[in-house]
Order: structure tokens, then sequence, then C-alpha cells
């Protein structure tokens, strides 16, 4: 072969293109950009991922923001003193917050039994009035003592000690304060769960993984650009939910922005890992769908999301401190509305990293990729 | 030439009890485009898969260009390209994103530009996957085996469901993969894509190999080289055994074998210009209506009825 025969050879075809080569990390960083692509372009996923928990935080921000407690109202049943009970109400200084209304016997007790009145006020008989109250509803009981409070002060009872009270709805000790972290929490363990478990199962089923795992592919780098889009996402979603509480509700966040974003990381690939270990062998979609909320279903009810676990019986506790989502959420409510430390919270680390950690294993160990 | 696939006495059992595949041997050369022809259920998919390094058999030995998947398979999985009978790629990506992906698992991948025009998807290339035609769809899929520059294609099933043209194209394609040096193993229960396309083919049943050779060997062997296919008045309500008279028909000249198809007799004949005129007196002396008459040459379909008595396509 010599070279005066190939010179006329090349120039008349196109060049063959150069050689290409692939570095370690080039299916990695496609693989990553393909999921980042195929997420931007699920409209689902930027609604139920970004949208939705702004929405959620959204109404139940406004459903339990802070107001001055409702004005109780009282049934007067219909008598000779029954006037005469409503205006000593009204004339009582600082009772102003009572609404009382006269009516007969029947319609008192139909209105308490549906909530319309928060009490019921016999009319005095031989200088004695009785008061009909549920004692299981709180405002009933709170109308209790402040009407008596009202009457017996209009009466002429004097207070045998000087109180002054100061009224307290700072930010951090709200109920929106108590739901951002916890609807944080909610949002990486659903986009973990989903967007891992869910999607994997899907490549299983479409034979995806199949056909992958029939390319020189490295299956952990698979894995770990499926985790890494989890990550990028979660900086979003915390991101999003934090600014938007800032904002609309002036929440206030005393923890440093790394020690959130870090927790935010731990608790990605804590649920990350749990995904992955769910979605390890099923086959179809349905399956999966039932297998993801049968793990979420129990720190949905006990990790404290929408309303405090302490409302659960205290021999439980244990239990409901060794969820994920509980060890999440505290840790989250600790570092955003307390500014705790995260070594101060080595327990609550230590679940999470044990809890993915474990499942990351198992599930490498049990993952069918076929 | 050598051997680019061998495997010996493969067999594989699913749960212990189903045995899709009992004992297979295959030897394909190398440049040589080998077809497993056979119904569904037959096998077919098991054994491609177990080639292909995607399924560990039961029992059995598997050798690749001389390597087995127990001790080389990152290296192999640099030189085969596979297609599999269903793969639901990512609808959101893009013919040139998909095949970039595939691209980017290999050492030294062919440019993307290349195979987008090779397989006649340029004009695609920055469309969704989702919005691809059914051939389009299985070109990409071949797309992303040739994007390696394998020096083995393993397509299962690769024109299941394509209209003729799709069909068509990707023959093109897989000729022209050949024709470069390449070595091709497809699975097919169309015997058209496997007389027309297999240097060599094997005729896959219950897990078995039942015929080895060329289409035309075959046909030659086992087929007949042309079918006589006819219908008589009066011979199914004349109460005569169906076997006995379909046996007398096996007396007249060059005829090899009789069979019934259909309502119909079908004669495997060797010239057909001796038989015909003969079948013609033999109607007439019997005082029968001749409803009905072609001949044709014989087909791959032929010898796998001969084979097995059943229709490839019988589901």
């Amino acid at each position: 072969m010599s070279v005066a025969q190939e010179t006329p050879v090349t120039t008349k075809q196109t060049p063959p293109s150069p050689p290409r080569r692939n570095g370690r990390w080039a299916g990695y960083t496609h693989l990553l950009a393909a999921r980042m692509l195929e997420l931007k372009r699920e409209p689902e996923v930027v609604f139920w991922v970004f949208v939705f928990p702004l929405l959620l935080a959204l109404g139940l921000g406004i459903a339990f923001r802070n107001k001055p407690a409702d004005a109780t109202r009282v049934a007067v049943v219909s008598g000779d003193d029954a006037q005469h009970v409503v205006s000593l109400l009204q004339s009582s200084p600082g009772h102003t917050a009572i609404h009382a209304v006269i009516v007969d016997v029947a319609a008192a007790k139909n209105g308490l039994r549906l909530g319309k009145y928060d009490l019921i006020i016999e009319p005095p008989r031989d200088g004695q009035v009785v008061y009909d109250f549920d004692p299981a509803r709180p405002e009933s009981v709170l109308s209790r003592d402040e009407v008596d409070q009202a009457l017996q002060s209009a009466l002429g009872r004097k207070d045998v000690i000087v109180a002054h009270s100061a009224a307290s709805s700072e930010p951090g000790s709200r109920y929106i304060d108590f739901l951002i972290p916890g609807l944080l929490g909610m949002n990486l363990m659903n986009s973990g769960m989903w967007g891992i478990g869910f999607a994997l199962v899907d490549m299983r089923q479409r034979k995806l993984l199949k056909r992958f795992v029939g390319t020189p592919m490295r299956r952990g780098d698979f894995l770990l650009a499926i985790m890494t889009s989890r990550l990028l996402l979660m900086v979003i979603e915390i991101g999003l939910l934090l600014v938007f509480g800032v904002i609309f509700f002036h929440m206030r966040v005393l923890g440093s922005v790394f020690s959130i974003a870090l927790l935010g990381g731990l608790g990605s690939l804590t649920f990350g890992g749990v995904g992955l270990l769910t979605a390890s062998r099923a086959q179809k979609i349905e399956s999966i769908s039932g297998l993801i909320n049968l793990v979420m279903m129990p720190m949905w009810i006990f990790s404290g999301v929408f309303f405090s676990y302490e409302r659960f019986p205290a021999a439980i506790h244990p239990l409901i401190k060794a969820l994920p989502l509980t060890a999440l959420n505290d840790a989250l409510r600790a570092s955003i509305l307390e500014g705790t430390p995260l070594l101060q919270q080595w327990p609550r680390l230590l679940i999470l990293g044990l809890c993915g950690g474990i499942s990351f294993v198992l599930a490498l160990k049990w993952f069918r990729w076929t | 030439m050598s051997a680019a696939i061998q495997c010996r006495d493969l067999r594989k059992t699913y749960d212990g009890k189903v045995e899709a595949v009992r004992g297979l041997n295959l030897e394909v050369l190398t440049g040589e485009c080998f077809g497993l022809l056979g119904p569904n259920g037959a096998g077919k998919t098991t054994t491609i898969e177990i080639l292909e390094g995607l399924l560990a058999p039961t029992s059995g030995e598997v050798s690749i260009l001389g390597h087995s998947w127990r001790d080389d398979e990152r290296e192999m999985r640099e030189w085969l390209g596979i297609s599999l009978q269903e793969t639901r790629l990512s609808e959101k990506l893009t013919v040139r994103e998909t095949i970039e992906l595939f691209a980017s698992f290999y050492r030294e991948p062919r440019s993307s530009d290349e195979v987008l025009e090779q397989l006649q998807l340029t004009e695609k290339a920055d469309s969704w996957v989702g919005k691809l035609s059914g051939g389009q769809r299985q070109r990409l899929a071949v797309a992303t085996a040739l994007v390696c520059n394998p020096k083995i294609l393993f397509l299962d099933e690769p024109t299941t469901g394509l209209d003729p043209q799709s069909r068509r194209q990707l023959w093109d394609i897989i000729r022209a993969f050949q024709r470069d040096g390449g070595t091709v193993m497809l699975t097919t229960h169309y015997m058209d894509e496997a007389e027309r396309l297999c240097d060599r083919l094997a005729i896959v049943d219950h897990g078995q190999v039942i015929a080895e050779g060329s289409p035309a060997d075959l046909i030659e062997r086992l087929g007949g080289h042309h079918v006589v296919e006819f219908a008589v008045s009066g011979t199914s309500a004349d109460g005569k055994s169906d076997g006995a008279a379909l046996q007398a028909w096996k007396g007249l000249p060059s005829v090899e074998s009789v069979r019934e198809d259909d309502g119909m007799v079908a004669l495997n004949v060797k010239q057909p210009h001796l038989t015909i005129p003969a079948l013609l007196d033999a109607i007439h002396q019997q005082g029968t209506q001749l409803q009905h008459l072609t001949t044709r040459q014989a087909s791959l379909e032929d010898v796998f009825v001969r084979l097995t008595g059943r229709h490839l396509r019988e589901d």
C-alpha cells in the first residue's frame, strides 16, 4: 500500500468521520441529561413535583391562617328573664365577643347539637343559672367559662388578682410554619418513591432496562444518574417551597441554607434508596403503584406532615420516630424553625442514613434488570 | 469461514416446568445472515436472548466469536448490536438524543449523523420518539444497535407488525450491514423474510431445531420443488375415508408426498408437467369435477407444514 494510491481515494470519498472515543463518564452524563430532558418534557412531573406542593401550602396556609378567635355563640332559652341575661352579657366589660340570641328550648338544643351554638343558658330560676354545653367540643367548654366570667363580673364580682395578657402569634409558632417543613419532607418522600421507584419499573416494563444491559453501559452509572437527577430536582423543590413560605407567609428560616440543603439531600437519597428497593422486583406499573402506596401510607399518617404526631398515644412514639419521614420532618423543623445544628440531630440523621443505606444495598442485591 | 456464534445443547426451563428450549445446537458463520424460523412460542426469543447474554441458559454452552458470556461480558457488549422484540424507547427524547444516548455507552461508537443517514432517519432526527411511525421506530431500534459498529447484529422479530414498504426498507439495511462484513442473527415467523434475507436458517419448533440449511436447500429437500393444489367435487361428501382418498393421489407420476390442506389436496411435485396431465386424466376417469387447480413454487411454509403438520401462523 503506497501513499500515492491512497490520496485520490480519500479526496473522492467523504472522509470517514474521525473515530470518536467516549471517556469514562460519557454514559453517565448522557443518562443524566436524558433523564432531565424527559422530566422537563413531562408536564405532569412539573405539576406534581413543583406546583402541587405550592398549591397545598397555599390552601392549607389560608385555611388555617391565624385569625381572632370566633365570637362565641350562645342560645338563651326564652323566658321571663331571658332579655335580662342578654343585656347583662352585653353590658359586661371586655366581653364583646359573646353573641347571644333568645330561642325556644327545642331550637336551642338542636342548635347546640349541630354546632350552631356553643352554649345554652337556661334563664335563672331561684337565683341559679344552668349552662348546657358539650364537654367534647373545646369551643363549647371555652364558651362556658367565658359566659360565666361575663355574667359574674356584670353582676359585680371583683377580680382578686390583676392579670395582664400578651397575645403571641409570632412567625415560627404558627400552623403554616409547622406545615411547610412537613410538606418539604412529604414532597421529598413522594418524589423519591415515584421519581425513582415508578420510573424504574416503567423502564423495566418497557424492556428499556433489558435493552440497556444489552450494551456495555455500567449499571452503577445508570443508578447514579437516576439518583443525581433526583438531587438536582430536590434543590429546586426545596428552594421553591421555602421561598414561597418566606414571601407569602413571612416565614422565618433560622437554620443555614447549607444545613437545609444537606438535610434535603440526605432525605432525597434515603427515599431514593427506599424507592429503588420497592422497585427492585416489580414487573408491572400497577404492582409498583400499590407497593409505593403501601410503603408511604404509614408515613403519611404517622410522621407528622399535617399535624403533630404528639397526638398519637405515647406508647407508639418510639415506632413513629423510627420512620424515616418522621426523622426527616423533625430534622427539617428543628433546622428551619429553631436553627438547631445538624450535629445535635445525629439520631435523626442516623435513622435516615441507615434506612437509605440498607435499602440501597438490598436493592442492588435484588434488582432485576430484565 | 470461522464460527461467529456457536451453541451446544442449549436448554432453558422456566420455573422448573416450562421447557422453552430443549437441547438446541447452532453454528453461525462469520458474515452470514442466519435466521431462526418458527411459529410463536417455538422458543426463538428465549434462544436469541440466551445467545445475547441477557438470559442464562439452564444448561449448555454459548460461544460468541470464541468468547463466553461468563468470562468476557463487558468486552463482548462492545461489539454486539441488539434489537429486542419490543423495546419501548423513551417517547419524550428525540431520535438523535436516543442514538446519542446509546452511542455514549460504547468506547468507540459511530457518528450519529452517519447512522441517522444510513437508517433514513435524518429528517426525523429532531422529532420525539413518541411521534414516529411503527417503521421509523423499528429503524430507530436497529439504529441503536448499529451505532456501536457491531460485528454481530441480533434482531428479534425485526419486521413484525410493519407494512410491506417498511419491511423492505429494513431488509435493505440488514443486507447492507451484511455486505460490509457483518454477521446477522435474526428470528422471524415470516417465511418470506427468512427466504429472502437469510443465507441459512434453522426451523425451530417446541424448542428444538427440526431442520437446518439454506432456504433453497430446505425447500428442495423437504418441500418438493412445486406444489399442485386442487379440489374435486364430492371428495369430502362421498363418504370415502379421506386418508385412503389422499393416498390414491400419490400414485400419480412425479408426486413426492400428499397432504390435505384447508379442504384442498396438496401434492408436492418434482415435475408438474408430468403430474398435471395424469391428474386430469384420473379425475376424468373418476367422473368427478375439478373445482380448483393451482400450481406454485414450494415455499418454506410447505417445509414447515411437511415437518410439523401445522402452519407457521396458525394462531
